[in-house]
């Protein structure tokens, strides 16, 4: 029989407002095993855990029974209290008389009621409980990044300077992300690419960062510390190692009719090219939806005119199996997809163009050389709309669009209008808005520039609708301030389009077994305490995957993930969770359902030898669990047809236990 | 279809025990009664002839049999019908035995019949059954000769016979068959047409008559466990006779559970039943769901087949979509 202490603690009056803590104490004290029962106003303090350990001295407790706050808040405080009192952390049970009852519950009556069953249920739990003692595992100093744009480009720079390996996985050819696409970056106006490209210089020549470019996460094993990770490294029918990046091939490729994803398909590419410039890694990447030698095998063109022999056509996707520690997701975002919002002509007109669009138009190494020209007739327009929030911040049960403030979009457009006014003084420039929204230093500021000092005309009210007339764009739209409908004739109309996550954070998040929000957003432990950290420990998120962020934001996010990565890489062993899964051999079939469902590949097999009836021996097929590996999700113990897989610690008795005693 | 005679049989396994290929058969001996038949193990040629039965009312399911077969020396030879192979393979992908220690003859089957459903026929008395092509005549105590057609007798699971085709087998006797098209869920389509008060009367007043005798259990080729939960004093649901009407249909939901998504409707539980529960449609359902939910998947029909329950795909229905599609 244990001897169980019992601490209901009153949380101020966040479970006393609602629960009579007293009255909690006193009927659990007549409780089968309870030696002592009390109740204290905050059971964390100094005091409080000075009143357990006197407790447990006093009546010689071998259990420990908490009612207060979450598992999540305090159970490790109370672990180590029982631990200085002499007696194993993993005789603790903590029964949420908070989250679970005072803060749900208005009623006094009820909510006693309640802490009352939850403090029993805790109770028959720790009659069963027995102590255990955690693993201990090593740590794999190698970090992976997951997406090369600024996000993870700053998180590597971060952890490879403290020393440690990074490898930074991109699925386009180079590196540098939506940044690299852009022409200035508020609020200072600086050109995006010469703040960027010496910080991709750095990666790409950092002696601790390796680069997978064009290449995907396929698979991710294992746990925090001592993940397996295999990247497919697509083919891209040159030799990495070879090609020089001179950009011969991209010249005399003969394939001109390939639309240019990097400026968006507002001009073409070859079927072989470099995205642009300041590519890294500078190597050459074979379309091969559009080559006609992979297609057709006549052609060879880049691999006649290659004088490093780099062009190699015959290439596979090669499979990279690699060992890391910690993983940090940044696969950042993507404009949303303008089909849905066809009031405002997209699909009608060259001349309605989404904001990314824009920065490309006005980027000096874009398709049309930083010029400003409509791209249906290159003609200078002189009379532009801009529209805010298509897509943000729409109503929940709007069937297109996002619920969420995208929370860039009005900082650029302030950019997009102040740097063409200032370029072309000739154009007029008008911006939609449902609010202007500037929290950020020197961001009002920069807003009001543009309003004040560039003659930008801010119009609150939203655009109804776009109509192509002729070479004019009609847009429909209201003010309501002056409480009157607009009908402007514009030449060029820009659609700041929501963001939203990059396709392939869903299913990366699955591989990772890291949590995700109904956007696809990835979610963070702790909103406001581990913002950088996801729930899966040994999974950090920098950047836009982890919710809408501007530059400055994403790079102070990246730091902070990999303070939190380097912090994690430093440890040389984990201990571990000692609520492992293990297996009672006498009852194992052998069936090998617990190692299908295993999803840390954990659980091995093997032939081992037990005495049978009459002095005999059988050999038979059973089941072990490698306990560094295990991670206690209890996956094979539903699994199990015998019931011979259970998780110390959450055995299956004990839950029964917990059942019973609610249902008393 | 070649009609398979005791006599192919008999002279099969001597071959194969003559050849050394096997030193053992697993096969039908007669019991008290014609339509009673029983496994049994024959050691030689001479057994064999004395004793082995072939006749319409072979409907045991050898395979399971193999999980104790195989523990001892040598080579077992087993005959099996189509739908018997099916637990043949998932007792395989479960490695519940070894595949070498077993030589496996495929038998064609156009089912077996119910001796219950000649017994509400005829009435009692039954003296001999004789098979006659389509037909059946039964010699009874009382009323002389009757004549039946087969498929009027035949057990639910032939009737709804869902494959012809052998899924495993060293060797083949006669030509195989196709997998069925078969309307085996009709039934649980009617179950589910019930309201919950319904169902749960027409559950009550069949698991009501279970008496706890374990047939449906021990038959079981997914009921292959070293201890049973039921048999284990730690399991907290060790019982022997049902103490209250909860209790009566705990068993059977609880074995439903168990073996669900391994099941693979060989309907052996409903034929062993004394009480005449129609236990199969407990697993059948499960079936059907899991069909509605993952797509088809028939257990058994590959070794090492994942079965939905125990994998993850992306394309998974999603949990709140399958309580929506069970409150359909």
């Amino acid at each position: 029989m244990q001897r169980i202490g019992v601490f209901v603690c009153w949380c101020g009056s966040n479970i006393a407002g609602t629960v009579d803590v007293a009255a909690v104490s006193d009927a659990l004290k007549s409780e089968p095993g309870v030696v002592f029962s009390t109740n204290y106003q905050y059971m964390c303090s100094q005091a409080g855990q000075e009143m357990i350990k006197e407790a447990v001295k006093e009546h010689k407790l071998t259990g420990i029974v908490v009612c207060s706050c979450s598992p999540r808040m305090h159970e490790q405080t109370f672990r180590k209290t029982a631990a200085a009192a002499g007696i194993n952390p993993y005789m603790v049970e903590i029964a949420n008389i908070r989250e679970q009852c005072s803060w749900v519950h208005k009623d006094m009556k009820e909510g006693t009621e309640k802490a009352i069953v939850l403090g029993r249920t805790a109770i028959a739990k720790v009659h069963l409980n027995a102590p255990l003692v955690p693993g201990e595992s090593p740590v794999t100093k190698r970090a992976l990044v997951i997406g090369g744009g600024i996000a993870g480009i700053q998180t590597a720079l971060d952890i490879a300077d403290a020393g440690f390996e990074v490898d930074i996985v991109e699925t386009k050819p180079t590196i540098g992300g939506k940044m690299a696409q852009l022409d200035k970056t508020f609020p200072t106006l600086d050109c995006a690419a010469c703040i960027l490209t010496p910080k991709m210089v750095d990666v790409a020549q950092h002696e601790k960062i390796k680069i997978y470019s064009y290449s995907e996460v396929v698979d991710v094993k294992g746990f925090v510390g001592n993940f397996d990770v295999t990247i497919k490294k697509k083919a891209r029918y040159v030799k990495e190692d070879v090609c020089t990046g001179c950009g011969l091939c991209t010249e005399k490729c003969p394939q001109k009719k390939v639309p240019n994803d990097f400026n968006l398909g507002m001009d073409n590419k070859r079927a072989i090219y470099i995205p642009f410039a300041q590519a890294v890694p500078k190597i050459a990447t074979i379309d091969a939806d559009y080559c006609t030698m992979l297609k057709t095998g006549k052609c060879g063109v880049c691999s006649k005119v290659c004088t490093a022999k780099a062009i190699d056509y015959t290439q596979k996707d090669e499979f990279v199996s690699e060992k890391y520690g910690a993983i940090v997701a940044a696969t950042g975002f993507n404009p949303i997809s303008m089909e849905k919002f066809d009031e405002y002509a997209y699909s009608q007109s060259k001349d309605v163009i989404t904001s990314l669009e824009f920065e490309r138009l006005m980027n000096a190494a874009g398709p049309t050389a930083g010029k400003l020209l409509r791209p249906s007739d290159g003609v200078h327009p002189h009379k532009i709309v801009f529209v805010q929030c298509v897509g943000s911040r729409c109503a929940a049960c709007a069937e297109k669009g996002k619920e969420y403030c995208s929370k860039i979009c009005c900082m650029y457009t302030a950019k997009h209008a102040m740097l063409t006014r200032d370029k072309y003084p000739d154009t007029d420039v008008t911006v939609f808005y449902i609010d202007v929204r500037t929290p950020g230093k020197q961001f009002d500021e920069f807003y009001r520039r543009a309003v004040e000092e560039y003659g930008v005309h801010y119009i609150k009210g939203m655009v109804g609708k776009v109509s192509p007339e002729g070479n004019k764009l009609i847009v429909q739209g209201s003010d309501l301030i002056a409480n009157k409908q607009l009908k402007i004739e514009a030449d060029l109309v820009v659609l700041a389009a929501a963001i939203e996550p990059d396709r392939s954070a869903r299913p990366l998040a699955t591989m990772l077994t890291a949590s995700m929000d109904t956007n696809d957003f990835f979610t963070e432990a702790h909103p406001k305490l581990r913002p950088v950290e996801s729930p899966t420990a040994g999974i950090f998120l920098s950047g836009a995957c982890q919710g809408p962020k501007d530059i400055p934001e994403t790079v102070s996010q990246a730091g902070a993930a990999a303070a939190k990565v380097i912090g994690l890489l430093s440890k040389d062993k984990l201990t571990g969770n000692p609520c492992v899964a293990h297996s009672d051999e006498m009852m194992c079939n052998g069936c090998s359902s617990c190692e299908k469902v295993c999803p840390y590949g954990a659980i091995t097999y093997s032939d081992k030898e037990f005495r049978g009836p009459n002095r005999t021996t059988l050999i038979r097929r059973v089941a072990s669990v490698n306990e560094a590996i295990c991670q206690g999700c209890g996956c094979c113990t539903v699994a199990c047809p015998s019931g011979a897989m259970d998780l110390k610690g959450f055995a299956s008795k004990q839950i029964m236990a917990e059942v019973d005693a609610i249902c008393k | 279809m070649q009609k398979v005679t005791r006599e192919t049989l008999i002279e099969k396994a001597i071959a194969l025990i003559a050849e050394e290929k096997v030193n053992r058969v697993l096969g039908w001996k007669a019991g008290e009664f014609s339509y009673d038949v029983t496994p049994a193990v024959f050691n030689d040629a001479e057994s064999l002839k004395k004793d082995f039965v072939f006749t319409d009312f072979c409907g045991a399911n050898f395979s399971k049999y193999l999980v104790k077969e195989t523990k001892k020396d040598g080579k077992v030879l087993v005959f099996l019908k189509p739908c018997d192979t099916y637990s043949f393979n998932q007792l395989l992908t479960e490695h519940r035995f070894d595949r070498e220690k077993v030589y496996v003859v495929g038998i064609p089957c156009d089912g077996m019949i119910d001796e219950n459903a000649i017994k509400a026929k005829v009435g009692d008395g039954i003296i001999s059954v004789t098979a006659d092509g389509d037909k059946i005549k039964v010699e009874t105590l009382y009323d002389g000769v009757k004549t039946l057609d087969k498929a009027e007798v035949l057990s639910e699971r032939c009737a709804n016979c869902k494959s012809k085709k052998h899924v495993a087998y060293d060797e083949l006797i006669g030509e195989d068959g196709e997998v069925a098209d078969s309307n085996r869920f009709d039934q649980v389509e009617m179950l589910e047409k019930m309201t919950p008060d319904e169902r749960f009367a027409f559950w009550q007043e069949q698991l009501s008559r279970c008496i706890r005798c374990n047939a449906c259990r021990n038959v079981c080729p997914a009921c292959t466990c070293e201890k049973c939960v039921f048999d284990n004093p730690n399991s907290g649901v060790e019982n022997k006779a049902a103490a209250d009407s909860f209790e009566e249909k705990m068993f059977h939901i609880i074995r439903a559970f168990h073996v669900a998504g391994r099941c693979t409707d060989c309907g052996e539980c409903s034929r062993v039943c004394p009480q005449h529960i129609p236990l199969h449609l407990l697993n059948r359902k499960f079936i059907k769901d899991i069909n509605t939910f993952y797509g088809d998947y028939q257990a058994g029909e590959e070794v090492g087949s994942r079965a939905p329950l125990v994998n993850y795909t992306k394309e998974d229905i999603e949990p709140v979509d399958a309580v929506k599609k069970g409150d359909e």
